[in-house]
C-alpha cells in the first residue's frame, strides 16, 4: 500500500486547527455562518440521497457526487453578488444547489424525468438556469473554461460589472484549451475567476501521477495570472480568497486562479470503487478536515447554535432532500415526442 | 453604384449591416481586425466599429470558439473566423460538444447562436492542411446548421440569415469564389437557410452542387446543351438543413441525378443525398445516381496534381453522359 500513500498529495488539514470563539467572531457572523452551514449540509444530504437513489437503480448513467468538497462552492457563493455567473464541469450538483436552483428540479433531472431542469435530456451533468446564473453542467473535461472566459467576455463587452466563476478540477488543469483560455482572459483582463477544485484525483489518477507541477495555482504564472492556494475545506478561507479574486476581476484587474485544496470522499462516479487510494486515507481526511464538521465546531465554539438546534436543522435539510427524492420519482417520464424537440429552435 | 459585387465584399457588406443594426454582433478571429482577414473579408470593419467589436485573437482556435459559445450564451452574436477550414479540427469540441448541444442538453433553456465563417477548398496550392472541404462533419451533427453559398448575393443573404439565426451556423466560403463577381444582392431577395435554388432549368437530368463547383456545373450544363442534353442545375446552398423537397421534385421531373462537390467522395455529402434519393425517390430514377467529387485522398500541393484532384466541368459532363446513356 506504500505506493498508494505516495500517490496522495498533501492532505488538507482544517479540522485539527483549534477553533476559538473570538477568531470565529472576527471572521464571520452568526447568520452568515449558519447559512454556509445549512448550504453545505443541503449539498451533503442531497448527494447522499442521490447516492441512495442511484443504488436503488432510480438514477441511470453517470452520477458524480460532490461530498467532501462542499466548502468550495458554498464559500465562493459567499464571495459573489447577485447576477455573477457560475459554470462548472460534470460534478455539478453542489454548484446548482449553491446557486439556489430547486433541489426538486435537480433530482428530477437525475432520475430523467419531465420536471427535471433539462426535461430529462441532460441528466446529472447537464443543467442550466439563466435565472440563477448557472451556465452548466459540462461533460467534456476543461471545455467549460473557455466558455467561462466567454461569459466574462460578454460581461466586459456589456460593461455590466458581472464576474464569471469558472470551476474545473485538477484533471482539467492538464487540458490544453484551459491554457488558451488563461492567455485570452489575462490578455483582455476578463472578469473571470478560475477555481481549480483540486480534489487530488483526476478520475483514478492522483495529481502527482498526472502533473509535472502539482501546485496548480502556479499554472497561470506564464500568463501573468496570480494564483493562490486555498484551504478548500474551510468555507471562510474559501470565501475570503474568493472575495479578493472577485474584487480584482470586477474592477478590471483580470483573472485569478484559486487552487482549492479539497477532497472527494466518494469515487469519481458511482461506478468507481476507488481502489487507487486507501480507506484510511479517505477516513483520515473525513476525520481531520471535514468542512461541515469544521463549520459546526465554529458554530458551537461561538455559541451561535446548540447541538440540538443543529440536529433540528439537519432534520429540516433532510426533509428537503426527501421531498426532492419523492418529487423525482413522482414526476412523469418524458413524453417520447420530447426526443425530437430542442435540437434547433422550433420554427 | 455598381450592380456587380465580389463574393468577399458581399459577405463584408452583410457583416457591416448586421453590426450596424445590432450591437450584440461582434467579429473575432486571427488577423481579422487590423489585417482584415487572410482573405480580406473583414477589411474595414475595425475602422468602422472599433476594436471593441472587431477583435484580433491569439492563435487559439479552441478558446476562440469556446469563448464565442460562452458569449453567445449571454446574448452576444459572435461571428468567428477560422482562417482555414482545416483548423476547425482544433475547435471541434467547442462546436460539436458545446455549441451544438446547448439547446438540447439544457432542455431548451440555453442556446449558442454563433456564426463560424471558414474558407474551404483548393486551387491555391495550399497543400494538404490548408485546402480541405470538411463540411460533411458538420452536416452530421444535430444542432448545427451548415451553409455554403456559390454567389455573392447568396453569400450576403445567407450571412444575414446566419447572424439572425437562433442556432449555431457554420458558414463555408470556397476560396476560389472570393475574387468572383456576381450581381449585387437585392434586399427583397432574402434567402432562408435550407432553401435550394435552381440555377438553370432542364428536363433530362439534375446536376446538384453547392459552393464553387456550381460554376463548373453550369459550364457542364452549357456544354451538355450543345450535345442536346438538357440539364437542370440546382445549387443546394445549405447542407444542413438541406432542401430535400427541391431535390426530389427535380429528380421526379428529370429522372437522373449527378451530385457534385469538392469534398472527397467517400462518406461525403453526396453519399447522404444519393441515399436519400434512393430511399424516397427510387422509382423516379431511370439511372443510378452519379457522384462527382475529389478522390478519397488528401489535397495535393503541386498545381498540376491539384488540378487533377479537384472536380471540374469535364468530370461532370462525363458523369452526365453516363447517366443519360
Amino acid at each position: 500500500m506504500s505506493d498508494k500513500k505516495a500517490d496522495a498529495v498533501e492532505e488538507p488539514n482544517t479540522g485539527q486547527q483549534k477553533v476559538e470563539a473570538e477568531a470565529v467572531e472576527r471572521r464571520t457572523s452568526k447568520s452568515e455562518l449558519l447559512k454556509y452551514y445549512e448550504d453545505m449540509l443541503l449539498i451533503r444530504r442531497f448527494e447522499e440521497k442521490a447516492g441512495q437513489l442511484y443504488g436503488m437503480g432510480l438514477i441511470a448513467g453517470f452520477c458524480h457526487l460532490y461530498i467532501g468538497q462542499e466548502a468550495v462552492v458554498v464559500g465562493m457563493q459567499g464571495a459573489i453578488e447577485e447576477g455573477d455567473q457560475v459554470i462548472t464541469g460534470y460534478r455539478d450538483h453542489g454548484h446548482m444547489l449553491a446557486c439556489g436552483m430547486d433541489p426538486k428540479g435537480v433530482m428530477a433531472e437525475l432520475t430523467g424525468r419531465k420536471d427535471g431542469y433539462s426535461k430529462g435530456k441532460g441528466g446529472s451533468m447537464h443543467m442550466f438556469s439563466r435565472d440563477k446564473q448557472f451556465f452548466g453542467g459540462h461533460g467534456i473535461v476543461g471545455a467549460q473554461v473557455p466558455i467561462g472566459a466567454g461569459l466574462a467576455f460578454a460581461n466586459r463587452y456589456k460593461e455590466n460589472d458581472r464576474v464569471s466563476l469558472t470551476y474545473f478540477g485538477d484533471g482539467a488543469a492538464n487540458q490544453g484549451q484551459v491554457y488558451e483560455a488563461f492567455n485570452m482572459a489575462e490578455l483582455w483582463a476578463l472578469p473571470v475567476v478560475f477555481i481549480i477544485e483540486n480534489n487530488q484525483y483526476a478520475m483514478g489518477t492522483s495529481v502527482k501521477r498526472a502533473s509535472s507541477e502539482v501546485h496548480l495555482h502556479k499554472r497561470g504564472a506564464s500568463f501573468a495570472i496570480p494564483g493562490e492556494e486555498v484551504d478548500g475545506m474551510d468555507v471562510l478561507a474559501v470565501r475570503d480568497a474568493g472575495r479578493r479574486a472577485v474584487y480584482d476581476a470586477r474592477r478590471g484587474e483580470g483573472p485569478t486562479i484559486l487552487e482549492m485544496k479539497t477532497y472527494r470522499y466518494r469515487g469519481h462516479s458511482m461506478s468507481d470503487p476507488a481502489k487507487y487510494r486507501t480507506r484510511e486515507e479517505v477516513q483520515g481526511v473525513r476525520e481531520k478536515s471535514d468542512p461541515i464538521e469544521h463549520a459546526k465546531r465554529m458554530l458551537l465554539a461561538a455559541d451561535w447554535a446548540s447541538e440540538d438546534e443543529l440536529k433540528e436543522l439537519d432534520k429540516s435539510v433532510k426533509a428537503v432532500c426527501q421531498e426532492a427524492a419523492q418529487f423525482s420519482q413522482d414526476s412523469p417520464e418524458p413524453d417520447p415526442e420530447e426526443l425530437y424537440t430542442d435540437v434547433l429552435a422550433e420554427a | 453604384m455598381s450592380s456587380e459585387i465580389k463574393f468577399g465584399r458581399a459577405i463584408n457588406q452583410a457583416l457591416r449591416e448586421c453590426m450596424a443594426a445590432d450591437d450584440a454582433v461582434i467579429v473575432i478571429g486571427e488577423d481579422i481586425a487590423g489585417a482584415g482577414g487572410s482573405f480580406g473579408v473583414t477589411r474595414g470593419l475595425l475602422n468602422e466599429f472599433g476594436e471593441h467589436r472587431v477583435r484580433d485573437t491569439p492563435i487559439s482556435e479552441a478558446a476562440i470558439v469556446g469563448a464565442a459559445v460562452g458569449a453567445a450564451m449571454c446574448g452576444l452574436r459572435p461571428v468567428v473566423e477560422i482562417m482555414f477550414m482545416d483548423f476547425v479540427t482544433l475547435a471541434m469540441d467547442a462546436l460539436v460538444n458545446q455549441a451544438a448541444k446547448m439547446r438540447f442538453m439544457f432542455g431548451g433553456r440555453a442556446s449558442a447562436p454563433l456564426v463560424l465563417r471558414t474558407p474551404h477548398g483548393g486551387g491555391l496550392s495550399a497543400g494538404p492542411q490548408h485546402s480541405q472541404c470538411l463540411e460533411a462533419w458538420f452536416a452530421h451533427v444535430p444542432g448545427l446548421k451548415t451553409v455554403c453559398p456559390s454567389t455573392p448575393a447568396d453569400a450576403y443573404h445567407l450571412m444575414k440569415a446566419a447572424v439572425a439565426d437562433p442556432d449555431p451556423v457554420i458558414f463555408i466560403e470556397n476560396k476560389s469564389l472570393y475574387g468572383a463577381s456576381g450581381p449585387a444582392p437585392q434586399a427583397e431577395n432574402a434567402v432562408a437557410i435550407g432553401e435550394a435554388k435552381t440555377l438553370r432549368a432542364g428536363t433530362d437530368l439534375t446536376i446538384l452542387a453547392y459552393g464553387a463547383v456550381c460554376r463548373d456545373a453550369l459550364k457542364a450544363a452549357e456544354m451538355l446543351a450543345s450535345e442536346g442534353v438538357s440539364a437542370e442545375v440546382i445549387d443546394l446552398r445549405s447542407l444542413q438543413p438541406w432542401d430535400k423537397d427541391a431535390v426530389l421534385a427535380s429528380v421526379a421531373r428529370t429522372h437522373r441525378l449527378v451530385v457534385v462537390h469538392e469534398a472527397v467522395r467517400d462518406f461525403g455529402p453526396a453519399a447522404e443525398i444519393c441515399a436519400h434519393v434512393a430511399e424516397f425517390g427510387f422509382f423516379d430514377l431511370d439511372a443510378p445516381p452519379e457522384r462527382v467529387a475529389a478522390p478519397f485522398m488528401p489535397p495535393p500541393f503541386a498545381p498540376d496534381l491539384e488540378r487533377v484532384f479537384r472536380p471540374n466541368a469535364e468530370a461532370i459532363i462525363e458523369a452526365a453522359r453516363r447517366s443519360v446513356s
